[in-house]
């Protein structure tokens, strides 16, 4: 894992004084909450309807378990003794004093950890491949990037004041687990016909009211020139995005109106100027960067161990898990082991104090010290030996963490929604526990098989509904809660926005429309076709007949 | 209103001329009017740039200004970081410039690290508040035309411990 230099130090512990100076101007009245909003914002500080949020960045979603225990120790001395992990690689606390939030800030800074550019029209936390470093499909280690970009993009002089808040996220592996092509910038690790390092570059990927797939602007960008295009990228968008209306600000539309090859000639004219100033980082600062994440010290084992094998074959329960969480590793011997934040019946996300513990105890016993968090809103151990893997799932169990579903129907994202925030038209969590007790019955789940399920409250998408392979998106009928559905979305490199299969349903029809697509699917499925095979192969039609059929 | 110089509380990066007294500043509508006459001219000159006029405008005359003003009308708009940049390092411009509009104490950093030499600010005491903005923040990551260290040129010389936490 990267480590602070006296640098990385010197900037959050900056950070923390200079907030402790705001929040004590706001207190005493000297700043009034509209000449607060702004500052606060700058540290991730949300006023939601009924409390502060605050928002801590994960940069590329990797923990260790000293940074989750503090995490989990914060959780209980300012928050109600649990936090909330979300579709960006973040955490949130949504019960923090006001007075508290500077010593809650220091208490991050303390293990390296901040809250700078989680909200704000600024350039948010980067990120990345749950499995970076670990994947068996991977190019090169997308951290090292990630890293370089973290650092390039905080307090960024000129781009701090954009149109709109700013996403960049990349892959290192052709199977993109990290939603690039929905992100303002998605960039993907590729080789050149030489063996080269570098990156295609997509923009203007997006979700919200305007749903958009990113377009390729560069097919092949050399890894050295990484920052000085993003900045030529950026320097475009910040002086030709909109700032007439807040809805069409975002790079999307900028990319939508003047075309995405016009765009890359901006881009690229613009690079030309800069691509040899001082922009680019040298090679020996990549190298140092990289330095931080060479693998940890793997113990040697010849092909899979007998005893995982037998275990798998004795415990039809533990072999379910493996079946679903446990995923190929790089390294001969070993497995990536996710952890399920989705136990049936609770909200998507959400971790106690004391499963923060347990997982920051078991990363040190099985995993190298080390803890991914992912979009879809789960936990990862990234490095766990097959030969443990019967023993952590063990006390996976004991704290409630050992849900075999990830991938499947229950494995929800879902947004805040009206439990929280101040934009919801409608509930999210408490559909996500309804949907997740309907069918949660384990067999079931295992035989339908991957299925992404994604619920916003409203079109600001945060819940990612639009790649779901079934959306539920909250619209508000005159002061009623009803729920639009949507099919066909994906998130991976085959990105798709999804179709929208009729009007909404109220909250208490929709667990009965979602049970008539899925038996839709069932029974039209061929050789065990996923979901959205089969739905791309058959289209709308047949689950739109179907979908008000009474139960 | 109140207009400080960073000279008046550290030594700017950028080498400007004291500037006597107060300089004509016409808008970019009036400069492109009266161009031919005044292109030629050596009296003190300055011009006003609003946040939608970019570098270009005024790309071919910047050695004529003393001064260039650009505009926050609001703190949000941050076009006016990137036409800094492009006026300073890629036009050359080595007069005073200046940031007017809503220009926040809190943005005061970023603005100077893009090449702004003067700040219109509200208050009496601005010139502690430049003060204190240009201090809150001492480490730096990104390369500018300012010429300050970036991270990765301290740490390639060994010098993080400069930085003071
Ligand atoms: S999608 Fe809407 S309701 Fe959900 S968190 Fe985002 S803004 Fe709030």
């Amino acid at each position: 894992m990267y480590r602070y230099d006296e640098i990385d130090q010197a900037v959050v512990d900056q950070r923390v004084a200079q907030f402790r100076d705001q929040v004590s101007r706001r207190l005493s009245g000297e700043l009034s909450e509209d000449e607060f909003k702004p500052l606060r914002l700058m540290n991730g500080l949300y006023l939601q309807l009924h409390a502060y949020m605050l928002r801590v960045a994960i940069p590329y979603g990797t923990l260790s378990a000293v940074q989750m225990r503090k995490l989990a120790d914060i959780a209980r001395r300012y928050d109600k003794g649990y936090a909330h992990f979300t579709t960006r690689q973040n955490l949130q606390y949504n019960w923090p004093k006001l007075e508290d939030t500077p010593d809650l800030l220091a208490e991050l800074a303390s293990v390296e950890m901040h809250a700078i550019q989680t909200s704000g029209n600024c350039i948010r936390n980067v990120t990345t491949d749950q499995f970076a470093g670990v994947a068996a499909d991977e190019i090169d280690d997308p951290r090292v990037y990630a890293e370089v970009i973290r650092q390039w993009s905080t307090f960024h002089p000129e781009f701090s004041f954009l149109p709109r808040k700013f996403k960049i996220a990349l892959t290192g592996a052709p199977h993109d687990r990290a939603a690039i092509k929905v992100h303002d910038i998605g960039l993907i690790v590729r080789r050149d016909d030489a063996g080269n390092l570098g990156f295609e570059v997509v923009v203007g990927g997006g979700q919200g009211r305007t749903p958009m797939i990113g377009k390729t602007i560069r097919e092949f960008l050399p890894k050295a020139y990484l920052l000085s295009y993003l900045e030529a990228i950026m320097r475009v968008y910040n002086q030709y995005g909109r700032r007439d209306n807040m809805y069409k600000a975002r790079i999307k539309i900028l990319v939508h109106e003047i075309g995405a090859e016009k765009f890359a000639q901006e881009v690229e004219a613009e690079w030309e100027q800069i691509r040899h100033t001082a922009t680019d980082i040298p090679p020996e600062e990549e190298a140092r960067v990289r330095s931080f994440f060479s693998a940890p010290a793997y113990r040697r084992f010849d092909g899979t161990d007998a005893g995982f094998a037998a275990k798998k074959l004795e415990d039809r329960a533990f072999a379910l898990w493996v079946r679903t969480n446990v995923v190929a590793h790089k390294q001969p011997g070993y497995a990536i082991a996710n952890i399920s934040l989705k136990p049936v019946g609770k909200p998507p996300g959400d971790a106690t104090a004391d499963q923060m513990d347990a997982v920051a105890d078991l990363a040190e016993q099985f995993s190298f010290s080390e803890i991914r968090v992912t979009h879809e809103q789960n936990l990862v151990l990234p490095d766990v030996a097959e030969a443990d893997l019967y023993a952590l799932w063990q006390r996976l169990r004991d704290h409630g963490l050992a849900t075999p579903n990830i991938g499947l129907i229950s494995d929800i994202i879902a947004c805040p929604g009206l439990d929280y925030c101040a934009l919801a038209n409608a509930r999210s969590i408490p559909i996500a526990q309804q949907l997740s007790e309907r069918f949660s019955d384990l067999d079931r789940q295992h035989d339908l098989g991957e299925l992404r399920l994604k619920i916003s409250g409203c079109i600001n998408a945060c819940g990612h509904h639009h790649v779901g392979h079934i959306g539920i998106l909250g619209v508000d009928r005159k002061g009623e809660e009803y729920y639009q559905i949507t099919l066909g979305g994906a998130a991976d490199e085959d990105a798709a926005v999804g179709e929208i299969v009729g009007p909404a349903v109220a909250s208490d029809e929709l667990t009965d429309a979602i049970e008539n697509i899925i038996t839709t699917y069932v029974g039209l499925r061929q050789n065990g076709e996923r979901f959205i095979d089969t739905y791309r192969r058959v289209g709308r039609a047949p689950f739109k007949e179907r979908l008000y059929d009474a139960g | 209103m109140t207009l400080v110089r960073d000279r008046e509380v550290i030594t700017s990066p950028w080498p400007t001329a004291e500037i006597d007294g107060e300089v004509p500043i016409l808008s970019l509508d009036d400069w492109n009017v009266r161009r031919d006459e005044l292109r030629g001219g050596n009296a003190p000159l300055g011009i006003r740039l609003a946040s939608d006029q970019g570098a270009d405008t005024v790309a071919d005359d910047v050695d004529r200004f003393s001064v260039i003003e650009l505009e926050f009308p609001t703190f949000k708009d941050g076009r006016a970081y990137s036409t800094a940049r492009l006026l300073r390092e890629r036009h050359g411009f080595r007069g005073e410039l200046r940031a007017v509009g809503n220009v926040l104490r809190d943005q005061l950093s970023f603005m100077h690290r893009c090449g702004f030499n003067a700040f219109e600010v509200d208050g009496e005491d601005a010139a502690d508040q430049l003060r204190l903005a240009l201090r809150e923040l001492g480490a730096w990551y990104q390369w500018t035309g300012d010429g300050r260290p970036t991270a990765a040129r301290l740490r390639r010389s060994g010098q993080t411990e400069r930085v003071q936490g």
